[in-house]
């Protein structure tokens, strides 16, 4: 049975793109089932956020396809539309509305209708406070929830946007680095909350932390330069000797 | 009760500006029409006038205020849709007018009279129906709002780009406008104006019921921006205008927003110049000279944007500075509303409200708390 056939949740295919030549994703390919949580790992510039900036429909490949959920191209998309699709995704910097609070910028993400005047003629109900007071007491921020944005600490932010995502409830979530800037106990959370969240979601994790990828025990898929350099069990993926050589050894 | 819920849906401070506006619309025509002449409470024809003036402007700055205050959109050509709306409003007056005209043409305008024209254009069909010259007013404006935006945010032009655009606009306008074969009175535009629903424009009464009608439909549009700014969309405008593309990964289409703020916003000004146009008794070209455009940003910088009542009070204070300056040193007004800018700009960036917030914090000597949004430091960079 084909790829298409069977219909992967997410299918990448020979994708290259190149910025003034330089080729930062390589004919890359890869497939992420349905369900499943996959963990990128590789060096500074291997690409990684380009992928993600690819699958969103920030960044449009040269070459190759994209396909969500079998049949829906990506790369025909914009990144409303992907959002609308059910694919969500964490900044690598963390990017929440700074002069938003806590409480609005979860609003704001909630799942429903995105039109002007949906929004427009929007009344909270019970259902989507209580979902959001559930996120707030996940991302531990409900004592903070009338802060501005703008006034939490990076790691405060990096939950934030995760309980947007949450909030979002996307079937594919992309989180870039969401650990960065964290300490090991709030690391060893996040990696708890992604393994919670994954039992219902499918997810994309592109990380530098080991101990969190270890943390997390999914497949890992190594990117060097644009390209998969070897994909596997975090073992299978350590022991390399590419992968050593590119980037674990360094 | 519908005043309850305005209490609680409105920003406070917007509520009791709308009480205010409500009011002044009461008491300045009884102090113009009751009181005596010569009362010192006597409010004098030429005030009445003033006054309402500063009302359009208010309007106008309001209308800025909610795509630029609000959704990030710099627009630099407002006059050009507050001159469309008094176009609209003129052509009424001037059908009005009848064979009163120096020619008594009892269908055409003096102007076209004078170059000859047989009859009348077909853009001017219509004009003698009070209802179609009042659609006009706001459809016009949305409809050139509503085709630039399209444009110009579907290939996301923002930031100078799309403020050069609008001001591009507004000089373009001008210049059509200032052409005898436009059709609207070239360079002298529409003036001489009678009377308006048969009531006489040179009548204490008319004026007084104008000057009414403007600080209603200001206290009415004040109500609504502010019931918009508070619902969802609101936030939404707000997260465009601090991080665009970040919006955008939420499923929000960016596009949309903006159109919606800058069609209603052009609808708003419109309806301004309408009002404006019989209290002045002229429109011309000038109007859309892209200096007026630019005042309405400083208005609205004065008063301080992205809280609705400050570009309200900002017109307010420079219109009126403006009208003693240019009577008292001719000379020097430029160079205090330059200077002005300036230090608004360098130590007020949140405007005359901001500073009354400032002032209310230290007095009080706490910590300010976060009701208004304040606007970020950094804007999201462009991407
Ligand atoms: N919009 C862009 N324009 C030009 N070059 C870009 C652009 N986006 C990415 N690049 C380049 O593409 C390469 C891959 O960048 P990318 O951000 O995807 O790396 P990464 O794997 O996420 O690295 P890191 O671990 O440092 O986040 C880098 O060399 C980067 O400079
Ligand atoms: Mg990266």
């Amino acid at each position: 049975m084909s790829l298409k056939e069977r219909k992967p949740l997410l299918y990448l295919d020979g994708v290259s793109v190149s910025f003034d030549g330089f080729k930062a994703i390589n004919n890359l390919s890869m497939v992420i089932e349905k369900g499943e949580m996959r963990a990128i790992i590789g060096p500074n510039g291997a690409g990684k956020t380009t992928m993600m900036d690819i699958i969103t429909g920030k960044t449009r490949p040269d070459e190759g396809s994209v396909f969500f959920e079998g049949d829906t191209d990506l790369t025909k998309h914009d990144e409303a539309a992907i959002a609308n699709l059910g694919i969500g995704r964490k900044f690598q910097k963390p990017t929440v509305f700074e002069s938003h609070t806590v409480m609005d910028n979860l609003v704001l993400s909630m799942k429903g209708k995105r039109g002007v005047f949906s929004a427009l003629f929007h009344q909270e109900d019970a259902q989507e406070r209580n979902s959001i007071a559930d996120i707030l007491e996940i991302i531990r921020l409900e004592h903070r929830k009338d802060a501005l944005a703008a006034d939490l600490s990076h790691g405060q932010k990096q939950w934030l946007e995760i309980g947007m995502l949450l909030a979002q409830d996307p079937k594919l979530l992309l989180v870039d680095e969401p650990v960065a800037g964290m300490t090991d106990a709030e690391t060893v959370e996040t990696a708890k909350l992604l393994r919670e969240i994954s039992r219902n979601h499918s997810v994309i994790v592109v990380e530098h932390d080991m101990s969190f990828i270890r943390d997390l025990d999914v497949k890992v898929t190594c990117l060097a330069e644009g390209a998969v350099l070897s994909e596997g069990s975090l073992a299978h993926v350590a022991a390399d000797p590419k992968v050593i050589e590119s980037y674990l050894g360094r | 009760m519908i005043s309850r819920y305005l209490f609680q849906a409105l920003d406070k401070r917007a509520f009791w500006v709308a009480v205010a506006l409500m009011v002044f619309a009461v008491l300045v025509p009884l102090l113009n029409l009751v009181v005596p002449d010569g009362h010192p409470l006597h409010v004098p024809d030429y005030l009445v006038g003033l006054l309402g003036k500063y009302l359009c402007y208010a309007m106008l700055a309001l209308a800025l205020d909610l795509v630029w205050g609000y959704c990030g959109i710099l627009s630099l050509g407002h006059g050009a849709f507050f001159a469309l709306g008094g176009y609209a409003m003129g052509m009424y007056l001037m059908r009005q007018i009848g064979d009163r005209g120096v020619y008594a043409n009892p269908v055409l305008p003096d102007f076209m009279v004078f170059l000859n024209w047989e009859k009348l254009p077909w853009f001017w069909y219509g004009f003698d129906q009070f209802w179609f010259a009042m659609v006009m007013v706001v459809v016009v404006p949305a409809v050139l709002a509503f085709v630039l935006g399209w444009l110009a945010f579907r290939s996301r032009v923002t930031g100078v780009y799309l403020s050069i655009i609008t001001q591009a606009m507004t000089y373009a306008l001008l210049l059509a406008f200032f052409r005898n074969d436009m059709g609207f009175g070239g360079n002298n535009g529409l003036t001489d104006f009678k009377d308006i629903l048969g009531f006489s424009l040179q009548s204490s009464g008319t004026r007084a019921v104008l000057f009414a009608l403007s600080a209603l439909a200001l206290a009415g549009t004040l109500v609504l921006c502010s019931l918009i700014v508070r619902s969802k969309l609101g936030k939404v405008m707000i997260a465009v205008r601090d991080a665009e593309s970040r919006t955008r990964f939420l499923g929000y289409r960016v596009e949309h927003v903006k159109l919606f703020a800058f069609v209603l916003s052009a609808m708003i000004a419109g309806l301004a110049g309408a009002l404006y146009v019989p209290q002045v008794g002229i429109i011309n070209p000038g109007e859309f000279a892209p200096a007026n455009s630019i005042d309405v940003v400083i208005w609205t910088a004065v008063g301080g944007r992205g809280t609705l009542i400050g570009p309200i009070i900002g017109a307010f204070l420079v219109s009126g500075g403006k009208s003693y300056f240019t009577a008292a040193f001719p000379d020097l007004w430029l160079f205090a509303l330059g200077g002005l800018f300036v230090i608004v700009t360098l130590f007020m960036p949140k405007g005359v409200i901001g500073l009354l917030g400032q002032l209310k914090g230290l007095a009080s000597k706490m910590p300010r708390k976060n009701a208004d949004k304040p606007l970020p430091a950094k804007p999201e960079a462009a991407e």
